[in-house]
Order: C-alpha cells, then sequence, then structure tokens
C-alpha cells in the first residue's frame, strides 16, 4: 500500500497523466499489462529504467538521444551544409519518418510568443546561429507550425540570418496531400493559390 | 446568461487536452473569456488563430463563471499576414496589446470599430501611420489620452513642439522654458496622419504605453511583439 491507495491505482493515476490518456483508459492499460506481466510488464519496466537514466538532449541540435550527440549528428552520411529548423523534438521525428531530408536538424524548444512572453533568449535561437556560422552551413530550412507563433518565428530567424549569406527556405504552405479544396479554409486555399507552381 | 456578437479573437490558451480558452473582443460586450470544447483539437486549433473574425456565441450559468464559447469562424486573417513579415508582426502585436490591455467584460466600441478596420487594413499604404493612430486611441479610451491641441502652459496652439512625459499634454517651445530638456518631442507624426518623425512618435506612445498604461496594469512590462513591430514600422519608413 502507498498513501492508504494500492500500488495499482497509484500506477493508474500517473498512467493517467500521459497525453491521450484518462482515467478509464489509464485503467484498461494497467491491467492489459498486469494480465502480460511477463511479456510486457517488466520489458516496458526495465526499457523505462534505461530510457530514465541515458535520455539525454543532444549538445548540438536538440535531438533526444542516449549519449552527448544524437545519432543524427553522428550520422557522417547526413549532409552538413542544410540544416532544418524545428519546434519540437516530435517535429523532428516526424520529419523523419517521412525521410525525405538527408540533412541535420535544430530544434528551437518551442516559438515566440507574445501571450506567454516567450522571447529569442528563451529558446536554441543563438545557439542556431552559432551552429550556422562554425558548421558551414548554406541552407537553413525552417520547419515551422502554420501558425502565428510558428511564421513569427520563422521571420525571426529569417531576419537573423540576413546578411550572412545563407540561404533560408521555409516548408510549402497549401492542399494536403488527399486533401480536397471544398473542405480547406479560405487562408489555405490563397496560401496555395500563391504558392502555385508551373507542371 | 448569454450572448451572441462578432468578435476578434485575440489569444487561445489550451485546457486540460483538448479545450481552449478564447480571449475574444466584441463591440458591445468588450473583451469576454470562454472556454471552447475542443478548442484545441486538430479540427479547430488551425481555424483559431489571433486576429480571426468570429461569430461568437457565450453562455454561462452565472455572471461570475468563466463560460462556454461556441464559434464559427467568419473570416481568418492569419494566413494572409503569415508571408509577410510586417502584417504578421502587425497582427500579433494588435492583439497582443488589446489582449494585455483590456480590461475583461467592459465595453469599449469606438476601439473595437477601430481595431477591426486596423486589422482589415494591414498591408494597406500608411498603415504604420493608421497603427500609430490606434495606440493614440488605446491611450484615449483607456482613459491615458494625450492633449496635442494647445500647450499646458501658455494655452496657445502654435509652436507646439514638447509633450508632457507626465501629462501627456503639448508644450509649446515658449512654454517649455528651462524643463525643454525633461520633456518629450512632439513630432509632426503626432500631430497629423503620415507627418514625419515615426520614430519619435512611437517612442512617445511607447512612454505612455509603459509608464501609465501597462504601470495602471500593476507594471506589468508591455508585450515585446510591439517592439518588434515597431522595429519592423520605423525601418520600413526609413528605407
Amino acid at each position: 500500500m502507498t498513501d492508504g491507495r494500492s500500488d495499482i491505482d497509484a500506477l493508474i493515476d500517473l498512467m493517467a497523466r500521459l497525453p491521450g490518456l484518462g482515467p478509464r483508459s489509464a485503467r484498461r492499460a494497467v491491467l492489459q499489462l498486469i494480465k502480460k506481466r511477463g511479456p510486457m510488464m517488466r520489458p516496458l519496466a526495465e526499457a523505462m529504467t534505461r530510457v530514465a537514466e541515458t535520455a539525454r538532449e543532444c549538445l548540438a541540435c536538440g535531438n533526444i538521444g542516449s549519449g552527448d550527440l544524437c545519432p543524427i549528428c553522428l550520422d557522417d552520411k547526413r549532409a552538413k551544409g542544410q540544416i532544418c529548423v524545428v519546434e519540437d523534438v516530435a517535429d523532428l521525428w516526424a520529419m523523419e519518418r517521412g525521410r525525405a531530408f538527408a540533412g541535420r536538424y535544430h530544434v528551437l524548444g518551442g516559438t515566440l510568443s507574445a501571450l506567454d512572453d516567450v522571447g529569442p533568449e528563451d529558446l536554441h535561437i543563438p545557439k542556431l546561429l552559432t551552429r550556422v556560422g562554425a558548421e558551414g552551413v548554406r541552407e537553413v530550412i525552417l520547419a515551422l507550425n502554420a501558425t502565428v507563433e510558428g511564421q513569427t518565428t520563422a521571420h525571426y530567424i529569417a531576419e537573423a540570418l540576413e546578411g550572412t549569406g545563407v540561404e533560408v527556405t521555409s516548408l510549402a504552405q497549401g492542399v494536403p496531400i488527399g486533401g480536397e479544396l471544398d473542405y480547406l479554409d479560405d487562408g489555405t486555399i490563397s496560401a496555395a493559390l500563391r504558392a502555385r507552381k508551373a507542371l | 446568461m448569454d450572448w451572441r456578437a462578432d468578435g476578434i479573437l485575440l489569444a487561445t490558451r489550451r485546457h486540460g487536452e483538448s479545450a481552449a480558452i478564447l480571449d475574444v473582443f466584441t463591440a458591445e460586450q468588450g473583451r469576454y473569456l470562454g472556454v471552447l470544447k475542443g478548442g484545441a483539437s486538430r479540427k479547430m486549433a488551425p481555424l483559431l488563430q489571433p486576429g480571426a473574425q468570429l461569430d461568437a456565441t457565450w453562455r454561462a450559468r452565472l455572471d461570475a463563471h468563466i463560460g462556454s464559447y461556441s464559434v464559427d469562424l467568419i473570416r481568418g486573417r492569419a494566413a494572409e499576414a503569415m508571408s509577410d513579415r510586417v502584417q504578421l508582426a502587425g497582427l500579433t502585436a494588435v492583439c497582443a496589446i488589446l489582449s494585455f490591455a483590456l480590461p475583461e467584460r467592459e465595453p469599449h466600441p469606438a476601439l473595437y470599430a477601430r481595431s477591426l478596420a486596423l486589422l482589415d487594413g494591414l498591408g494597406a499604404e500608411r498603415w504604420a501611420a493608421a497603427y500609430l493612430g490606434w495606440e493614440l486611441a488605446l491611450l484615449e479610451d483607456l482613459g491615458f489620452g494625450l492633449d496635442l491641441t494647445t500647450c499646458a502652459v501658455t494655452g496657445q496652439a502654435e509652436d507646439l513642439i514638447y509633450v508632457s512625459p507626465r501629462t501627456g499634454r503639448a508644450v509649446s517651445r515658449g512654454g517649455a522654458g528651462e524643463w525643454a530638456a525633461k520633456l518629450l518631442p512632439l513630432p509632426p507624426a503626432l500631430i497629423r496622419p503620415g507627418g514625419d518623425g515615426l520614430a519619435e512618435a512611437f517612442r512617445v506612445t511607447g512612454h505612455f504605453l509603459a509608464t501609465q498604461l501597462a504601470a495602471s496594469l500593476g507594471d506589468k512590462p508591455l508585450p515585446p511583439a510591439r517592439d518588434r513591430l515597431v522595429a519592423l514600422l520605423v525601418r520600413a519608413s526609413d528605407g
């Protein structure tokens, strides 16, 4: 017993705090783990203990890995002339899932926010500027969210890199693959029209 | 308690996993907060960007409750502004300053109309002068208006070249006397739209926004979005 509650209740409470899980789904997950204690629960607990001890932020790009440098930064096959700037590690992983980018990344750790009073010094922007100079970067690709805060951050970085000779590009905005025009909002259609290309 | 009105979305804050707290500015109700269920969902979040024009319905059992919103998007403004550095900074600064400065549930219909016109005119010629006029109107509406019509010392309406940093009243060259060094300059841009001295004019309005308006709100610093916008506008006017 822990504080008058069972260990199982404590585990359910912890699981319920995870994103996407509520008390009911946490209870179901814990029950499933208990039923599959050998093949699932113990390996999971061991993996979590290992990750809790080894996971750390990459000193170069801000990705999460188990050493000082993440596997991407250690990979010599990765193009060194391109840096893709993302807001969060989840965005980096999303880009990696697409396997479309063979350069390196830089995780900002957030975006500029007037509401939450987040300024450039609260993000890894100074570190990005240092990397661009030190690593001989030719192109910075701004893969930031198409939100007011994401694009404000993109403009700020583009401005900070003016005069460095580095090409600054951003992801295209417009119709998603599989998207139907009828269901798109006016702003997306306008952005897509502005970014049209010759076929 | 309930009302329905068109309003400008000033800000959204995530509330729990999928809900959001909306900060909406309407003509009749003023600035009102409320919870929108599903407001942080993948479907709704892209539509709820600052500056969006919403058809909003607010409901609560008691007036003291935060209440809940149901909204329809009338028109988004963010997508148009995103590709332009100055427009995006303008949209962000206007929404951030309104959210920062306006008291909740206090109607400011004239300021609402002016804010609407300013946001609808993003990217238009002489937008910087319109924004400067909007800052003056904001100060006026919230009780910190500048009186630039006559000299505070002599009462004359000619040769007004200073502003008192304490009272916000104009001072003439003759009236300034030995106090001239302690007064703020009064550039033409503050007297007639499109006049010279935009940078100085922003320094004057910035002084009153910081020392009077922000001070009245517990000395919170002005949103940094204003400084960024002013820097861009001044650079554009110089270039």
